[in-house]
């Protein structure tokens, strides 16, 4: 089974953000991005199908500040190769990030077709589109999303998938492969992996480097007019005293709504 | 009486037969020694052989004075006697069985010698005493997990026998010499109660042989039975007290992990033949004693059987780590050293489970909620996953701003460690400590930012390679700082820096605990308390602090320096029970069916202590846990968890 | 002329879900704004009777089709397109929930332009569309003008109340012929329904809800106890059902359960826009965290910054002696 994970670099929400001085883009000077969370749970659904049905899994990534640490720890984890898109112009564009990704994967030797292209339901920054059902209309696969189960039936070529629907109800469906599926969930939470497994592989594996695609349709940019903090507009009543004083508060004030 | 090597049995001299049991027994006895050193010969190198002077004095202090068995009172007594009357009979056994193995030589048998004879027979009277109490113990008032194996029942039976037959014999010759025995010695006593009973004198000698032979049989045999039983402990101990580990971190040399026979070292698997199965560090060890899996009695002797019988395991197809031992056992180890401490032959629990972490991190097998921890650590620095800029928010409401020792040349600077920097509920304690010493013109700054977790609890629970890195990234840190001496308000920052950090230049900076440096102050007159605090309060010592550094008087100098009443529970100093959240387990989740969790014994114990009002606390992990256990135990109003530099500012306040 | 403004209804299973409402009610203030008219568009297989309560709009496109029956994405997009490059719209709101994610980008990507996610808010701006999106969790808002035609939005729950969006109108319905087919790909199985707990939260007037601030499994039966004295139920967040502490019945959020109780007392959670947008809607929400940036206080109209393990059993001891004084007086 060969499965191709795309994984992306989102902004790192522990850290404070901060707009730049353009007052459209994020300040970089404490920026710190991070593997999208939703992509490393697909990651870990990749690795958990491999173990399940042999095959390879491949990693695909727009470059961007610390994803080597992203892409040497999914190689540690068990990834057979990385890949790296150099050139990510680092605008706040999916819909152009993956339309850069989805040229060079038909360049690189032996990566298509693969069964299954996996990568996160959705990022933190997806302004302009998902990542999932873009690929899916590049590359002319069909796809789900929300995926949380996946088994697959090799010989027929086909996926069965959970997906979730509101009100914990998931439905399930069978998808031909190849196809493409936005992961929400992997079975599993991701494995953990240590730090001396992550500097060996960066020593004995190399993150496969691949020059930026001539600009062809690059799916159009976004335009922002501004970016800022969310404005602030209420808060809460702050309660304060002792445990037993503020629950004498409260009291008062479900009482006063019948509550109590 | 005659020579029972010379005798003639059915025409056979009794030293040819003798020299037959001797070989017999010494090849049995050393075929299986020889197995036991060809399978740890097998296993990892290890250097035990450092400080040579500093080893033979272990040896002399545990082995021939038997401290830590002292640890028990009552035991110990017993235990000291029935050593030293062994050694003394092994002596005289040996002697005799020289002596009887080359009748032509003209030295004479030990009971022949007056001083030896008095000896035997006083020594063995004695052994025999401290026998049945430890019988009575063992059997009728058995301590937790002391087994009353058929092992240990045969050995008490072998001794007794041993000893019994000495007596006899020596009972005999007095009933030969005198007819009627003397009330002079012991064997003139039972010379007197053999004829009292009816023995003829005329039957001694021949009673004399065969009390005799009964001696060196049961004691050829006693020997050749040795290394296949718990007794083995008897020969091995005293090199497991001498190859005991002498540096205060008690971690194993740097590794993967260990999982298999050959992967632990040859002292991590002689603990297994060392072990007397006594059972002292099951009764010391805060998570067996809540109801967690772990049990260190079951630990080594797994390693035993290991060691015993090394193809066992995998001709069952089963694995060491994973079947036999089960990894939430390992995962349930506080790391806080009761154990090794009270373990008489200075077994090695710690570099064990320290060893098989690291083989279960390596395998990615980790406990839930140690995965985000780990990758929190390894990202931003800290446990609580929050960002390395704010580890300096606390300072925020101090009314001035720490000297920056990356800046600035200091005298002292202050590592927090990340709970008193991040933990809401710690923060009010920092900004205290603070206070205090900007009011008392202490020199110190802090690193701010470039502060990260000193890894201490990273590398117990087996992430070495995580460990690594913030070491090197730690050192660096201080490398650059402009500062003469340190002082953490973290034992375990404390503990790592101290026996872990090579590379920070000790001579050059000292070391040392929040509690030394007010200690310190306090006797200097640098800090005064302008007025005694009126309390009655407990103190608990901190597993890192204490047990691994002896750290134990400067806490308590505070205390006497700010006039509070101390008051000492049970379980104090070397005996403090672990406040369950070391070794990692403050970022685990609870294991197996735990009926009370070490936190909450400890504070029922201070609860326990009449009028004492707080119970004061020098580590950032005892706050929260004892906190925590107030709240569960329902003991809220009874007693209050105060960090000492909470009182301390209260006694220094105008 | 400008196009209209259309209003991809979102039904499910039979129901119309509550985000239509509030986006009819935006599209109609846009619509008005721009100077031109509001349509709903109901996909779906036999849904013609739901076109009924979509009064708000000025009328509704009814595509009803076999293929619709069940949430394929590719499908629904195949169904729009050819009414799309029919009508040309000027702007497609279209709802945000797990029902119709992925539908806007494919939908965008067929007509060969970008969407635009995660608007809080979007307003007419001098004849053209400028919306408010929501980046990073919640942490920066971006101010967007769509520069393509049409405008496709991909709308946030919650960007205006869905009792604006009703109305007691009847709209006229136009039967659009669908020339769509099932997906040859992708064959719909079935639901799995959660299994049903003892308790439907929706239906409660009161929730105590506990997240990861709870710390450990055992204080869930604090809440729990608390939830009783107040003659509710308790739930929590996503964390706390992943770790097992809470069946999955329990759930509040975006994957979960919507509800709207009478009271909403969030223990131990930080407030992550998944979940409010499960929560948000109750009539009083009090949160209790240690950390007083949490945005959950941004959502709550009384606040405590205080451990929940601290605050839970003193509620629950005065929640209790006041129902005692009142039984007895």
């Amino acid at each position: 089974m060969k499965i191709i994970v795309v994984l992306k670099m989102v902004p790192d929400v522990v850290e404070e953000l901060e707009v730049a001085a353009d007052g459209k883009t994020l300040d970089s000077e404490f920026l710190r991005l991070i593997a999208n969370e939703l992509d490393a749970q697909a990651l870990e659904e990749a690795l958990l199908l491999k173990e399940k049905y042999t095959g390879t899994v491949t990693v695909v990534s727009l470059d961007a500040p610390e994803v080597d640490d992203a892409l040497f720890t999914a190689l540690a984890k068990g990834a057979d190769q990385a890949f790296k898109i150099a050139d990510g112009s680092g605008a706040l564009s999916t819909r152009a990030g993956t339309y850069r990704l989805a040229q060079v994967l038909s360049t690189i030797q032996g990566l298509l077709p693969a069964d299954l292209i996996l990568t996160g339901a959705q990022a933190n920054d997806d302004l302009d589109g998902l990542t999932a059902p873009l690929i899916s209309h590049l590359l002319r696969l069909p796809q789900l999303g929300i995926v949380t189960k996946v088994s697959v039936d090799t010989a027929a070529g086909v996926a069965t998938v959970l997906r979730e629907f509101p009100g914990g109800v998931r439905g399930e469906y069978e998808i031909k492969l190849p196809a493409v599926l936005g992961i929400q969930a992997a079975e599993k939470p991701p494995r953990y992996v240590p730090v001396a497994k992550v500097l060996a592989a960066m020593k004995s594996q190399a993150i496969q480097s691949v020059p930026a695609p001539p600009v062809a349709d690059n799916g159009g940019s976004l335009q922002i007019e501004e970016m800022a903090k969310p404005e602030v507009t209420e808060h809460a009543q702050m309660l304060r005293g002792s445990p037993e004083e503020i629950a004498d508060q409260l009291c008062e004030i479900l009482a006063a709504r019948g509550l109590v | 009486m005659p020579d029972p090597a010379a005798f003639n049995y059915f025409g056979v001299p009794g030293y040819s037969l003798l020299w037959l049991l001797t070989l017999i027994s010494f090849l049995v006895f050393g075929r299986q020694v020889t197995r036991h050193v060809r399978v740890l010969a097998h296993a990892r190198a290890e250097n035990r052989w450092d400080q040579f002077g500093k080893r033979i004095g272990l040896v002399v202090t545990n082995v021939l004075g038997q401290r830590r068995l002292f640890d028990e009172p009552l035991i110990g007594t017993a235990h000291f006697v029935i050593f030293w009357a062994f050694i003394f009979y092994a002596s005289t056994f040996f002697w005799s069985l020289f002596r009887g193995l080359v009748p032509a030589m003209a030295i004479p048998y030990p009971d022949e010698v007056a001083w030896i004879t008095t000896s035997v027979q006083v020594i063995g009277v004695l052994a025999i005493v401290a026998l049945c109490v430890a019988a009575v113990r063992r059997y009728i008032f058995t301590p937790v997990s002391l087994e009353r194996s058929w092992d240990a029942a045969i050995i008490l039976v072998l001794i007794a026998l041993v000893l019994l037959s000495s007596l006899a014999g020596a009972g005999f010759r007095g009933l030969a010499a005198t007819g009627g025995g003397s009330s002079r010695s012991v064997g003139g006593f039972l010379g007197g109660l053999f004829a009292y009973l009816g023995v003829s004198p005329a039957h001694a000698p021949t009673l004399y042989l065969a009390a005799w032979w009964i001696h060196m049989i049961t004691v050829l045999g006693f020997l050749a039975y040795l290394p296949y039983s718990k007794h083995l402990h008897l020969l091995a101990s005293p090199f497991s007290v001498f190859f005991a580990s002498l540096q205060p971190s008690k971690m194993p040399p740097a590794s993967e992990g260990a999982s298999r026979l050959e992967e632990f070292t040859w002292r991590e698997l002689f603990s297994g033949l060392a072990c007397a199965e006594c059972g002292r560090c099951d009764r010391a060890c805060p998570s067996f004693d809540c109801g967690d899996p772990l049990s260190p009695k079951q630990l080594i002797h797994h390693v035993k059987e290991l060691v015993l019988t090394p193809d066992s395991v995998s001709s069952n197809g089963k694995t060491f780590l994973g079947d036999v031992v089960r990894p939430e056992d390992i995962w349930a180890c506080t790391t806080c050293a009761s154990c090794m401490d009270r373990c008489p032959v200075f077994n090695e629990h710690i570099p064990l489970v320290m060893e098989m972490r690291r083989k279960l991190v390596s395998e990615g097998q980790v406990p839930p909620g140690l995965p985000e921890v780990l990758n929190n650590l390894a990202r931003y620095g800290n446990s609580f996953g929050q960002s390395e800029r704010k580890r300096a928010v606390w300072t925020q409401g101090l009314g001035f701003k720490p000297r920056d020792a990356r800046k600035e040349t200091v005298q002292w600077l202050w590592y927090l460690g990340e709970y008193a920097c991040y933990h809401p509920g710690l923060q009010g304690i920092t900004r205290s400590l603070a206070r205090t010493l900007y009011a008392a013109k202490v020199d110190y700054g802090i690193v701010y930012e470039s502060e990260r977790n000193s890894g201490n609890d990273v590398r117990r629970v087996g992430e070495e390679g995580l460990f690594e890195l913030l070491r090197q990234k730690n050192t660096a840190t201080l490398q650059q700082a402009h500062f003469d001496g340190l002082f953490t308000t973290d034992p375990h920052v404390y503990n790592t820096f101290k026996n872990e950090y090579p590379e920070l230049n000790h001579g050059r900076h000292p070391i040392r605990h929040y509690t030394e440096l007010l200690a310190t102050l306090f006797d200097h007159g640098e800090l005064k308390a302008s007025h005694k605090l009126p309390y009655r309060v407990t103190y608990h010592d901190p597993c890192y602090l204490g047990r691994y550094n002896g750290v134990y008087d400067a806490p308590r100098r505070v205390l006497q320096a700010i006039g509070v009443e101390l008051a000492e529970m049970p379980r104090s100093r070397r005996q403090s029970f672990c406040c369950g959240g070391g070794g990692g387990r403050i970022w685990m989740e609870e294991a197996g069916q735990v009926h009370s969790r070490p936190s909450e014994s400890r504070v029922r114990e201070a609860a326990s202590l009449d009028g004492v009002r707080y119970l004061v606390v020098t580590c950032p992990k005892d706050y929260v846990m004892f906190t925590d256990a107030l709240k569960t135990t329902g003991l809220e109003g009874k007693l209050l968890v105060k960090d000492i530099a909470e009182l301390v500012e209260e006694a220094v306040a105008a | 002329m400008a196009g209209n403004v259309w209003v991809i209804a979102e039904q499910w299973r039979g129901q119309l879900s509550e985000i239509t409402y509030e986006v009819l009610a935006l599209g109609k203030e846009l619509a008005t704004a721009l100077g031109c008219d509001l349509q709903a568009v109901l996909l779906g297989h036999n849904v013609k009777p739901l076109a009924a309560s979509l009064g708000k709009a000025d009328s509704v496109l009814c595509l009803d089709h076999s293929a619709l029956a069940t949430p394929v994405a590719e499908t629904f997009a195949q169904a729009l397109m050819p009414i799309i490059r029919a009508r040309s719209p000027q702007a497609i709101l279209m709802p945000l929930t797990n029902v119709s994610l992925g539908v806007a980008s494919l939908l965008a990507e067929e007509l060969g332009i970008g969407c635009v996610n995660f608007c809080r808010d979007v307003r007419a701006v001098d004849g053209s569309l400028q919306t408010r999106s929501v980046l990073y969790g919640g942490k920066m808002e971006a101010i967007v003008k769509p520069a393509q035609r049409p405008a496709i939005l991909g709308i946030l729950p919650g960007v205006r109340p869905p009792d604006e969006g009703r109305t007691e109108t009847v709209p006229p319905v136009e039967d659009v012929t669908v020339d769509v087919q099932e997906s040859s790909s992708i064959r719909w199985k079935r639901y799995i329904e959660p299994e049903i707990g003892d308790v439907d939260i929706s239906k409660q007037e009161v929730l105590v809800s506990v997240g990861r601030g709870l710390q450990s499994p055992d204080n869930v039966a604090v809440a729990a106890e608390l939830a009783e004295a107040l003659g509710g139920a308790v739930c929590g967040s996503r964390p706390v059902i992943d770790q097992g502490w809470l069946p999955l019945s329990r759930q509040v959020g975006k994957s979960g359960v919507v509800v709207k109780p009478k009271l909403y007392l969030a223990a131990g959670i930080s407030g992550a826009p998944e979940h409010v947008e499960g929560m948000k809607n109750s009539e009083l929400i009090i949160a209790i965290n240690t950390d007083e940036q949490a945005p959950i206080f941004h959502v709550a109209q009384y606040g405590i910054a205080a451990d929940v393990m601290d605050l839970l059993p003193a509620l629950t001891e005065a929640v209790r002696s006041r129902k005692e004084v009142k039984s007895h007086a």
